[in-house]
């Protein structure tokens, strides 16, 4: 397999990784933004309790996936800046207020427990910048596998927002709604009782948007985005969508069970199987249909540098992370 | 405004914005692990106190780091999306190491600033010391993308194209370890003077306490250990632009013609237009013997390079005075403090308090001063020599928007956080229970 692959591959499961663990994170804003019932101000601090000791770990995925881009794809990431110029910078925004308004409603001054009029404000920038990063990095995964971002001798042709197609918009939903899913199916593991209750109702609905979505975007990639259409049900991805499909009933009839933990991990199965389907049916394209795997892979030198750093580095972050999940999310909480 | 101007107003505004933060991303974490560190060993509570006030103050400045280092990343390419076609693959291994360290900072602030309770004192102690220690690598490792645009090597250019590509090319850059060096220290004595100038404050107001008195004693023993240091830092980073970088350092010290035993250049105004030099003093000789340790050396002036070659003269020659002059006034109020802790009670000193309060901003002014140097005095160049910063910048309309937009962000996300460390200081915390530091963070 050529080495470029090897390094798209691994770029694809920091994609992944970002989405199964920072998607929660930003689904947990959402529900935060959303937050309703009795037990509104109760699911607000569950969700800053379970988000709070993991979300910077989390967000250096994405961190991750931008210099395993550049670095083993330098012009495709030049290409990426250009044509999506405005998406990235939006979602920049979006990244750089979630993050301060988290802390910024975390260290707010509290009288008697309650929270201030300005934490109230930092949680509804916080929800909001939840809820329009994960849309527009859903947004940008329509972009480059749907065909309008051309790049015709190196020079980005399609500047502005050619891109924002119906699939487009029906993507960034689906991720939306994604994110939703996953987060309130592992706070269904972090609560009990009636707030568990309340998480695993959210999660039944969000998961009901997922299906509504996903039925809705297949009409738009047969007439739209034919490629990608046929990548998807390629004799490639095709048993990795099933397997991914077959993971979304079995997570929402754990739901329905009760089965939090069986739910959780196939809810995980679900979105890796979902992505690493996209990314296969979008091989050897990282932008279709101009900029291929190996038309925009670095000298080889850096590629063996990108193969031999990974493995190196993951060899301290893996034991690193284990012991963070482990201290904080082993058990539902006591100490609140 | 053109998209050029734009490019690297914003630029310079996000770099700036971040610099702050990652130095406090630095300095903080080794403060509160000798703070904890000293408290575990005495018992002392106050020592923990301060801990977990600092742990606080990091927690909010941290997550503004991270997400304005990753609006950095991401900026790399929107802004410059030519050099980093040519690039990435040349730098990315700089920006991997760092990755990784700073993924263990933040996995191990994670654990720090909420394990408090979940973890045994010792335990929870350890955690803290991969935060110092990454945070600083991660400081070092990524300076050295920065050390290759301005001393790029590793590579052949070949029909505008970069072959023969070696992956560590940032770190053979002849630039990074002392940049890496210089930029290291200006980060502990930046974070060291701004927290201690926060408790000389204190201290006015009359709390006179343990609490107040540790926070300096430690704060300042940080910064004026490396405040010392930085001038020998200092002068190997000059001696390396001296040879490597010859248009920057004659505009640092507004050298414009070429001569043997050039003068050493303190404060001035240099003006551009007839090469004339105002209010400055002249100390014969004295540069070319800092540059090269021989009194008589001639040194290139910018006469000596095509006049788009010229790095803005006036720019970088008050920047370096200003770096130096804040770095020399910090040395010296870093000494007052320890020679007036010496002989007794320092809150009987308010002439040395005042100074605290006064001199809290200046490490952080230098340190942005200096990376105005790095930046500017390698104009106009994006990568010296090869690339030309306007050959470098995006196509795309918009750029003035977008730097409008940010620096409303960024001034309006600095207010806030001004104002939540303002609240933070609130001397010595009444009840500091574990419930509330996990409640809070």
């Amino acid at each position: 397999m050529p080495l470029e692959v090897v390094v798209a591959a691994i770029g694809l499961l920091g994609v992944i990784t970002y989405a199964i663990l920072a998607g929660a994170d930003f689904g947990g804003g959402i529900w935060d933004l959303l937050a309703w019932g009795p037990r509104r101000t109760q699911q607000r601090e569950a969700i800053a309790h379970a988000v709070g000791p993991v979300w910077e770990a989390n967000h250096v995925w994405l961190i991750f996936i931008i210099v395993v881009l550049f670095t083993g794809f330098p012009t495709a990431f030049a290409a990426l800046s250009i044509g999506l110029f405005a998406p990235f910078h939006l979602a920049l925004l979006g990244i750089i207020l979630r993050g301060a308004a988290f802390v910024f409603r975390a260290y707010s001054p509290q009288k008697e427990q309650q929270p201030s009029q300005s934490s109230q404000r930092w949680g509804t920038i916080f929800g909001a910048a939840s809820v329009i990063t994960p849309v527009i990095l859903g947004m940008t995964l329509s972009a480059v596998s749907a065909g309008q971002l051309r790049v015709i001798d190196g020079v980005v042709q399609s500047e502005g927002i050619v891109w924002m197609t119906p699939l487009a918009i029906a993507m960034g939903l689906l991720a939306l709604a994604l994110c939703a899913y996953l987060a309130a199916v592992y706070m269904t593991i972090e609560t009990r009782d009636e707030l568990q209750a309340d998480f695993r109702q959210r999660a039944l609905l969000a998961g009901t948007a997922v299906v509504g979505l996903s039925l809705l975007s297949l009409p738009l990639l047969y007439f739209t985005a034919q490629h990608l259409w046929e990548g998807l049900i390629s004799v490639r991805a095709a048993p990795v969508l099933t397997i991914g499909l077959l993971a979304a009933l079995l997570s929402g009839w754990a739901l329905l069970r009760w089965r939090f933990q069986l739910a959780r991990g196939a809810a995980i199965v679900q979105i890796s199987c979902l992505l690493a389907g996209w990314g296969i049916a979008q091989y050897p394209y990282i932008i279709y249909p101009d900029i291929t795997l190996a038309t925009a892979s670095a000298p080889r030198a850096t590629l063996i540098f990108i193969l031999v750093a990974l493995p190196l580095g993951l060899l301290i972050l893996l034991p690193s992370l284990w012991f963070l999940f482990k201290v904080f999310k082993s058990a539902p909480r006591e100490d609140a | 405004m053109d998209t050029l101007t734009a490019a690297r107003a914003q630029m310079e505004v996000s770099l700036a914005f971040h610099m702050v933060f990652a130095a406090l991303g630095i300095g903080f974490p080794l403060l509160m692990v000798i703070s904890e560190g000293l408290g575990l060993k005495t018992g002392q509570a106050h020592y923990l106190a301060l801990a977990k006030k600092w742990a606080k103050a990091t927690a909010l400045t941290f997550a503004i780091g991270a997400v304005s280092g990753t609006a950095l990343a991401f900026e790399l390419g929107l802004l410059w999306p030519t050099f980093m076609g040519f690039a990435g693959s040349i730098i990315g291994s700089a920006f991997t190491l760092e990755g990784f360290a700073f993924f263990i900072e933040a996995i191990f602030l994670g654990l720090y600033l909420y394990g408090w309770k979940r973890l045994s004192p010792l335990a929870h102690w350890l955690t803290g010391i991969p935060v110092a220690i990454s945070g600083m690598l991660s400081g070092a490792l990524v300076v050295a993308a920065n050390a290759w645009m301005q001393t790029p090597v590793g590579f052949d250019l070949v029909d505008g194209k970069a072959v023969n590509v070696n992956p560590l090319a940032p770190f053979l850059s002849p630039a990074w370890l002392d940049m890496a060096l210089h930029s290291t220290l200006s980060c502990y004595i930046a974070t060291g003077f701004a927290v201690a100038g926060v408790y000389a404050m204190g201290l006015l107001k009359g709390r006179n306490d343990h609490y107040h008195r540790s926070a300096l004693t430690i704060s300042l023993g940080l910064a004026t250990v490396t405040a010392l240091l930085q001038p020998i830092s200092g002068h190997i980073s000059a001696q390396r632009v001296a040879k490597d970088q010859p248009a920057k350092l004659a505009a640092m010290e507004a050298l414009f013609e070429t001569q043997a035993g050039a003068p050493l250049l303190i404060g001035g105004i240099p003006d551009p237009e007839t090469g004339e030099i105002h209010f400055g003093i002249e100390i014969p000789k004295a540069l070319s013997f800092m540059a090269t340790n021989d009194f008589n050396a001639e040194l290139r002036g910018l006469n000596s390079f095509p006049p788009d070659e010229r790095p803005n003269v006036v720019i970088t020659h008050i920047a370096f005075q200003v770096m130096v002059g804040a770095g020399f006034a910090l040395i010296g109020l870093g000494l007052w403090f320890w020679w007036r802790r010496w002989r007794g009670n320092l809150a009987l000193s308010r002439k040395l308090l005042w100074a605290l309060v006064f001199g809290s901003p200046l490490g952080f002014i230098a340190l942005q001063a200096g990376w105005i140097v790095t930046e500017v005095g390698r104009q106009p160049w994006i990568i010296y020599g090869v690339m030309r910063t306007r050959d470098a910048v995006t196509t795309v309309a918009g750029v003035p928007q977008v730097f409008y937009l940010f620096s409303l962000l960024y001034i309006g996300l600095a207010s806030v956080l001004v104002y939540l460390l303002r609240q933070l200081a609130t001397g010595y915390p009444a009840e500091t229970s574990e419930s509330e530091a996990t409640h809070a963070a």
